[in-house]
């Protein structure tokens, strides 16, 4: 079947979600990421990979974390970066997402960093460029509704590697709010397909999608069986805005059952890291002795994050 | 042709030439990868204080547009500070001399070094930039057929050989 992320050669073009995405390419991006954590580390945080290109960030969702460091990535490879608030503007005035997109082509973008809350719309943007003959340009999703937030998953990987080396010898466990989360579909592909051999979910009922066990993993409901011996901890954050109706009592029941404190943690493995792809609720996910604790990796998640974006791009930049 | 000379030996004619110039802030930075081994065998057979230092200037080529990105490249590091010190750019082989355009870029994406030089174990000509080395220990007299490459190859004791590959 043919990836509209690939081109004809195998190359990265788009970057669209994990799912689908060969073994071989997830491991080249981490490989790329590594030696970009050094450019942070030199007086001029910059390299000239991306020299003379425009990189549209268009955020039609708000977000802060994700679209600095993209921001932050673009900028390190010396790209210039244009920053679209678009719940703020056109899109507002009734013109459609392609118009707009139709226009920021015309003002000479190189690449796309797009947040939707519509489940696909960067697909259907990497497709409309393909039909209307601009291939050229590259598309990373920044997060689609519920369905994929790629660099997320990424990072997330590039840390689980960064502090446990070898993917195939691990459990993990995903912990909370499945249901409303891109980044749990992301980072659940990528844990299969790197080899992990037993993922977990934990969660409440009314918070995993039905058919979750069709994603190969192991389900729990009980948070303290679940998290019983595992290396990896990925916490969830609880997606107030995209819930309707009645899906959890109260935010401190869910606490009492679902969230990460310290007598929790300790039935995973004496070394578990934690993860969180932020903004954290303290005191409903994650307790904060968990989240300032030694086993928590939430910052350099953040940190490493610019690293995976920034290879990212340059891969995306070099695919076209 | 003539059979390639032996690649320790040419270090070791390297080491020589350098020695009598060496400062006491002299530090070496080999490229990725040949240039790199060159620099390991130079620093240990010189002796010097300065720790090792190491490009791999895959971020910064100018072919990247059309012939993409490395795909496993590896950290860089210079583990001193660069600012008014004296720098040996150290690689193996010596050609059109983008590489050691773009090592300059990179280098100077660390601070203001007070002079670099270039030392290479072969320079095989066709230059396509402003570029000569200050230390050579072999110069090609012939030109190789064009897509050849001369390159150094580390065995798994970290014995170093030249090797030439035709297209």
């Amino acid at each position: 079947m043919l990836n509209p992320q690939l081109s004809a050669d195998g190359r990265l073009k788009h970057l669209i979600t994990l799912d689908g995405l060969p073994r071989g390419v997830l491991t080249e991006i981490l490989d790329i990421a590594a030696p970009f954590t050094e450019v942070a580390a030199r007086e001029v945080k910059k390299v000239p990979l991306l020299r003379g290109k425009s990189v549209f960030n268009v955020f039609f969702e708000n977000s802060t974390r994700t679209r600095t460091t993209f921001e932050i990535a673009a900028k390190r490879l010396s790209a210039d970066v244009i920053n679209l608030n678009v719940a703020t503007s056109s899109t507002n005035k009734g013109e459609t997402l392609l118009d707009t997109v139709d226009n920021l082509c015309a003002m000479g973008a190189d690449m796309f960093v797009m947040r939707h809350a519509s489940s696909g719309a960067p697909y259907l943007l990497a497709q409309h460029l393909r039909n209307t003959g601009r291939d050229h340009i590259s598309v990373v999703n920044a997060g689609d509704g519920r369905h994929a937030h790629p660099t997320q998953g990424l990072l997330d990987m590039y840390t689980i590697r960064h502090y446990k080396q070898d993917f195939t010898r691990l459990t993990v466990a995903v912990v909370g709010d499945v249901l409303h989360s891109r980044v749990a579909r992301s980072e659940i592909a990528a844990l299969t397909t790197l080899g992990v051999p037993e993922v977990r979910v934990i969660g409440p009922k009314t918070l995993l999608p039905s058919d979750v066990e069709r994603m190969g993993v192991r389900v729990f409901h009980d948070m303290n069986e679940g998290l019983r011996g595992v290396d990896v901890i990925m916490m969830l954050r609880l997606q107030n805005e995209r819930m309707q109706g009645a899906l959890l009592p109260s935010s401190q029941e869910y606490f009492k059952f679902y969230g990460l404190t310290e007598e929790k943690l300790a039935l995973a493995t004496k070394d578990a890291i934690v993860l969180h792809p932020g903004p954290m609720n303290r005191g409903v996910e994650i307790d904060s002795a968990v989240a300032d604790g030694d086993h928590a990796v939430i910052l350099p998640q953040v940190t490493f994050g610019i690293a995976v974006r920034m290879a990212v791009m340059s891969m995306l930049a070099a695919g076209n | 042709m003539t059979p390639l000379p032996d690649a320790t030996r040419l270090c070791e004619q390297l080491a020589a030439q350098i020695k009598p110039r060496l400062r006491p802030d002299t530090a070496l930075v080999g490229i990725h990868s040949g240039g790199a081994w060159v620099a390991d065998y130079l620093h240990r057979a010189l002796g010097l204080a300065t720790a090792l230092g190491s490009l791999d200037v895959a971020f910064y080529r100018d072919d990247y547009g059309s012939r993409g990105l490395h795909p496993r490249p590896q950290k860089s590091g210079i583990p001193f500070d660069v600012n008014d010190r004296h720098i040996i750019l150290v690689d193996d082989v010596l050609y059109t001399g983008r590489t050691t355009r773009a090592a300059l870029n990179e280098l100077f994406d660390y601070g203001r070094p007070g002079c670099i030089e270039l030392a290479v174990l072969a320079d095989r000509g066709e230059r396509q930039l402003p570029i000569a080395p200050a230390y050579c220990a072999w110069v090609l007299e012939e030109r190789l057929p064009a897509g050849s490459k001369l390159s150094l190859r580390r065995g798994e004791h970290g014995e170093l050989s030249l090797e030439l590959k035709h297209a």
